[in-house]
């Protein structure tokens, strides 16, 4: 406490030193003129009295000194100096200054722009009260380690566990709206009773679903999201009873979530409705086989841990396996955290993008390293005569770090607007490879951190220069007159250069493999031609959704028909079950004509299926290997047929000709009529290692009366090949089915070209930002390279005169200049190389790199190739001026 | 000057804050003054080190000062003891007791050993 007074008492003193000081005169004054007294009234003369006063005071300076010294805080005040004088001497020096301010600024802002991408996407915790407590919840069965839950299984799980506070599920759905405004479709959610409040998200007006509210049978509810109240209800407060028409059913609205609501994970996404699950029609919703793509969420009870609710969870899905053999033989709930679901894929991705950033600060800090090392070895006279003049070693090498830390800290701020413009760039150039990206932005954490970056970095690039001022030796340096020609002090430069070249190599090596990656999947064969394709959605008119199956049919070929005829159109074939390379897939499952038939659902075969109308051969450009593909004859009056593809026949066919197999399927017996190419599924870099690999293709118009009907959503999705761009096209499109009825909303339209994009949207984010991360890196690099040399050749302009004075050739010049660079260059390379293999091994292992070994030996070599000319490029302006060296003027400048 | 002894290190405070206190207000000099005539002469204290250690105890608020007239009308700044100053005095006499107690048990001579 009395520390702390006298603290703030001396900070206080150093801001009124004025009136302190004369203060302090006085009293010297008075002290000495009391002594003097004394010494007269002892009897000596005034004269001889003042001057033992004086001496017995021990200086009157000297006094004033210890003084000054406890009334402020010394150590303040001289830093105060420093930063003044480092400023004044750093503006007298501006190339220098910005030179080193922009490096910095390039190596701080890169770091800073990917710590708030980290920060916002992985360290933020989950905006939900205790998330550490919520999981998402999948049913583990054949082919699907998080696969989805089936309707009763929900029930049940919900009923029979002992470890979980509340457990809910959703699935993603789109509605149309009519009735306000234009017909329109809206993303919306099915979600049971307990999503929101697991979520602990409260209503902003009304309320939410209560239980039991969410089971089949019950009242048409709604909740809205706040951006849809506000846009098309104008945030009125008496929404709250009023109903909406959605796929031509009433819906009472009881309650609207707040604005910042936002999740997206396993099959739900935040939207602009949320309806109770049990309002879904359909049907196979009492299925205990049927997954419907339900995902679940859920709040593990306080204390337990997700290990103990795994077993817990295990327990149920074991006893309902026994109870039902026929469904849930092998079925078992899965629960994976929150945190894992939502930002689990991109952790290791990150990460290595974050040590990859680091090693480009280490570099820009080096070359500022090397830049401060040249420039103290010109100041070595300045600090001989400070040294000289009184000044401690501890004060110079204090000047040294106040400096550095001054620079670091312009480049810090200088960085800060870099990365925030370099932020919204990432972000923008790479849509859908980050979840959460809507939390990144420059916060309080990420302000810290590039603050104690920046300050870390002045410290550790201006250690170096000040150790070496501090083992200097005054005497010999004011003899030389501070031209300093000892070997040892190029050496620790040449140490730096090799140092940062290999950093180069490094990262070089680590954006060549991702980019050959790249290379291998853009040459990856998809199974069909994207170009010219279009995928869009479609939504039927209410009316549709109570009409017979006859109808339906008839209406189908009437969507159909009115498409083809839009000009441009190749090819048309609504499609349903699995759609390539989204997360759309849908299972078929069958036994072979010649197997018994299996006693329980799971022990079937499973297959990916595609419900295609005859022209989707034609618009997806899939290869026909034998047989033939659907016609319009094959349709619901016709034998049910059924075309597999190669990887099929392969595994259930062997060598033997696989047209006119029948397979079991659905009650029926289909026959093969046909083989086709492999489609990938699952994605150009995943479909290899999916375990569910056997594509069918079945016909739309052979689809049972039930799965045909529109009763459960009006919602169907639409393939098109066309000869003129995507976006004309979809305007022909949405033009005809507005003339065909008023109530048809065509939605969602994206080029398969896009969606093959979206896939390795992630893989592209990761190459771009270490591409540009390798390029900064060689930059800066080739940047401390070019340094070096020229300061080596600026170094030795009197004895390079002088050779040439005795006869050496220019060319020798050149040769001696390049040699030297060139072994700081191969030198850097080799360590880099080393370094490389073994980080190179870390990407592969997170699975950055595709179809390239993690030593695949041409990026290596490339990469080598291209930083060693680079390297030499750095050298050869100076190698240039060294050749140019003027003996003459070289020997006059002695 | 050889049979007089420096002011050991942070025990001046403790001088000066004792005198005080039985003193009552005084200037410096006459503190130090009065400081080495306590001492029986056998203190020689550098009168230039006295004022930091009277701001260093006026800023920890043990004492505080006032410009005034001393005996023969000469302009001096007295120094008094403030309550916290009593109390540091009550506080550091009892520690330097037990200290010079302790330590004198290691320097007389054993005699029951």
């Amino acid at each position: 406490m009395r520390t702390l007074r006298a603290l703030w008492s001396r900070f206080m003193g150093m801001f009124w030193p004025g009136s302190a000081e004369s203060d302090l005169a006085d009293e010297i004054e008075s002290h000495v003129a009391l002594h003097t007294d004394d010494g007269i009234r002892a009897g000596l003369s005034a004269e001889e009295a003042r001057r033992r006063a004086l001496i017995r005071l021990g200086g009157v300076e000297q006094t004033r000194q210890t003084y000054r010294e406890r009334r402020g805080l010394p150590w303040l005040e001289t830093l105060g100096q420093d930063v003044a004088y480092g400023f004044r001497v750093l503006r007298k020096s501006p190339g220098f200054a910005l030179t080193t301010i922009f490096t910095l600024a390039l190596g701080i802002g890169a770091n800073t722009a990917l710590f708030s991408i980290v920060n916002g996407v992985l360290l933020n915790p989950l905006p939900y009260p205790r998330s550490s407590e919520l999981v998402t919840v999948h049913a583990s069965k054949a082919n699907f380690d998080q696969g989805s839950i089936s309707y009763p299984n929900f029930r049940d799980w919900q009923r029979d566990n002992k470890t979980l506070a509340a457990l809910a599920v959703a699935h993603q759905r789109r509605f149309t709206l009519t009735g306000v405004g234009d017909a329109e479709r809206l993303q919306g959610d099915y979600v049971s009773s307990d999503f929101f409040p697991i979520l602990g998200v409260k209503p902003v007006l009304g309320r939410l679903f209560a239980p039991g509210e969410d089971e089949i049978g019950r009242a048409p509810l709604i909740v809205i999201g706040a951006g849809f109240w506000a846009r098309k209800l104008g945030s009125r407060q008496d929404v709250v009873g009023k109903t909406l028409t959605l796929d031509g059913r009433q819906f009472t609205i009881i309650g609207v979530l707040p604005g910042d609501f936002d999740l997206t994970v396993g099959n739900f996404e935040a939207g602009e409705v949320y309806v109770p699950i049990g309002q879904w029609q359909n049907t196979a919703l009492n299925d205990r086989f049927a997954g419907l793509g339900l995902h679940g969420i859920a709040r593990l009870r306080p204390g337990v841990t997700l290990e103990q609710a795994q077993a817990d969870m295990n327990g149920v899905s074991d006893r309902l396996a026994a109870a039902f053999p026929q469904a849930d033989h092998g079925v078992r709930a899965k629960l994976v955290s929150l945190r894992q679901s939502v930002v689990g894929r991109v952790q290791p991705l990150l990460l290595v993008l974050l040590g990859a950033v680091g090693f480009v600060l280490l570099i820009a800090c080096v070359n500022v390293a090397n830049l401060l090392l040249a420039r103290s070895n010109a100041r070595t006279q300045e600090f001989a005569i400070r040294w000289a003049l009184g000044a401690g070693r501890g004060r110079i090498v204090r000047q040294l770090l106040t400096e550095s830390t001054l620079l670091a800290l312009a480049g810090g701020a200088l960085g800060l607007l870099l990365a925030g413009w370099g932020t919204d760039a990432a972000l923008k150039f790479a849509p859908l490879a980050l979840p959460r990206d809507s939390q990144v932005h420059l916060s309080i954490p990420v302000l810290g951190f590039t603050l104690i970056v920046s300050l870390a970095v002045g410290i550790l690039f201006g250690l170096l220069p000040a150790w070496k001022v501090a083992h200097q030796s005054v005497q010999d340096t004011l003899k030389e007159g501070g031209r300093g020609v000892s070997g040892t002090r190029h050496r620790k430069q040449d140490l730096l250069v090799v140092f940062e070249m290999a950093l180069a190599l490094v990262l070089l090596a680590g954006a060549g493999l991702t980019i050959r990656s790249m290379m291998v999947l853009s040459g990856v064969d998809p199974g069909f031609d994207a170009h010219g394709v279009t995928r869009f959605s479609l939504s039927a008119p209410p009316s549709m959704g109570s009409a017979s199956a006859g109808a339906v049919r008839a209406y189908y070929r009437e969507v159909d028909r009115r498409m083809k005829q839009v000009p441009g159109v190749q090819g048309v074939s609504i499609i349903g079950g699995s759609l390539p390379m989204t997360d759309n897939d849908d299972e078929a499952l069958f036994w072979l004509e010649n197997e018994p038939k299996p006693t329980n659902t799971n022990d079937m075969h499973w297959s990916l299926d595609y419900i295609a109308e005859p022209d989707y051969l034609k618009v997806m450009g899939i290869p026909l290997l034998r047989g033939r593909f659907f016609t319009e004859a094959d349709n619901e009056h016709a034998p049910s047929v059924v075309v597999v593809d190669e990887s099929f026949a392969h595994k259930f066919f062997g060598d033997e000709d696989p047209i006119g197999k029948r397979i079991h399927m659905d009650g029926n017996m289909a026959t093969v009529i046909g083989v086709t190419g492999h489609v990938m599924q699952w994605g150009l870099d995943n479909d290899a290692s999916s375990p569910l690999h056997v594509e069918m293709y079945l016909p739309f118009l052979q689809l049972g009366d039930s799965d045909l009907s529109l009763k459960d959503g009006l919602g169907m999705d639409v393939a098109i090949r066309s000869e003129v761009d995507s976006a004309t096209t979809m305007k022909g499109i949405e033009h005809a089915m507005r003339q065909m009825n008023q109530e048809q909303v065509v939605y969602g339209a994206d080029t398969m070209n896009q969606i093959i994009a979206r896939t390795l949207a992630g893989r592209r984010f990761s190459m771009i930002l270490l591409g540009l991360f390798a390029a900064l890196a060689l930059l800066l690099a080739s940047i401390g390279m070019y340094g070096v040399i020229s300061y080596l050749v600026g170094q030795r302009t009197q004895e390079i005169g002088i050779r040439m004075a005795l006869g050496a050739a220019r060319g020798n010049v050149l040769r001696w200049v390049l040699k030297r660079g060139c072994k700081l260059a191969l030198l850097g390379v080799s360590v880099g190389l080393a370094a490389a293999l073994a980080l190179t091994q870390v990407m592969a292992r997170s699975s950055m790199i595709y179809g390239v070994r993690a030593y695949d030996p041409w990026t290596f070599f490339g990469v080598t190739a291209l930083l060693v000319t680079v390297a030499l490029l750095a050298c050869s302006i100076p190698a240039w001026r060294a050749m140019r060296i003027d003996p003459m003027q070289a020997l006059r400048a002695e | 000057m050889g049979d007089k002894t420096d002011v050991w290190q942070g025990t001046l405070a403790l001088m000066v804050l004792r005198t005080l206190e039985t003193m009552g207000a005084m200037h410096g000099y006459g503190l130090a003054r009065r400081i080495e005539q306590t001492s029986g002469d056998l203190l020689q204290l550098n009168y230039g080190t006295l004022y930091p250690a009277l701001l260093k105890l006026e800023q920890e608020g043990y004492i505080h000062s006032h410009w005034g007239l001393s005996d023969n009308n000469r302009k001096a700044k007295f120094y008094e003891l403030t309550k916290a100053g009593h109390q540091r005095v009550k506080k550091a006499t009892a520690e330097w007791e037990q200290t010079t107690a302790i330590l004198a048990r290691f320097l007389t001579p054993a005699e029951e050993a």
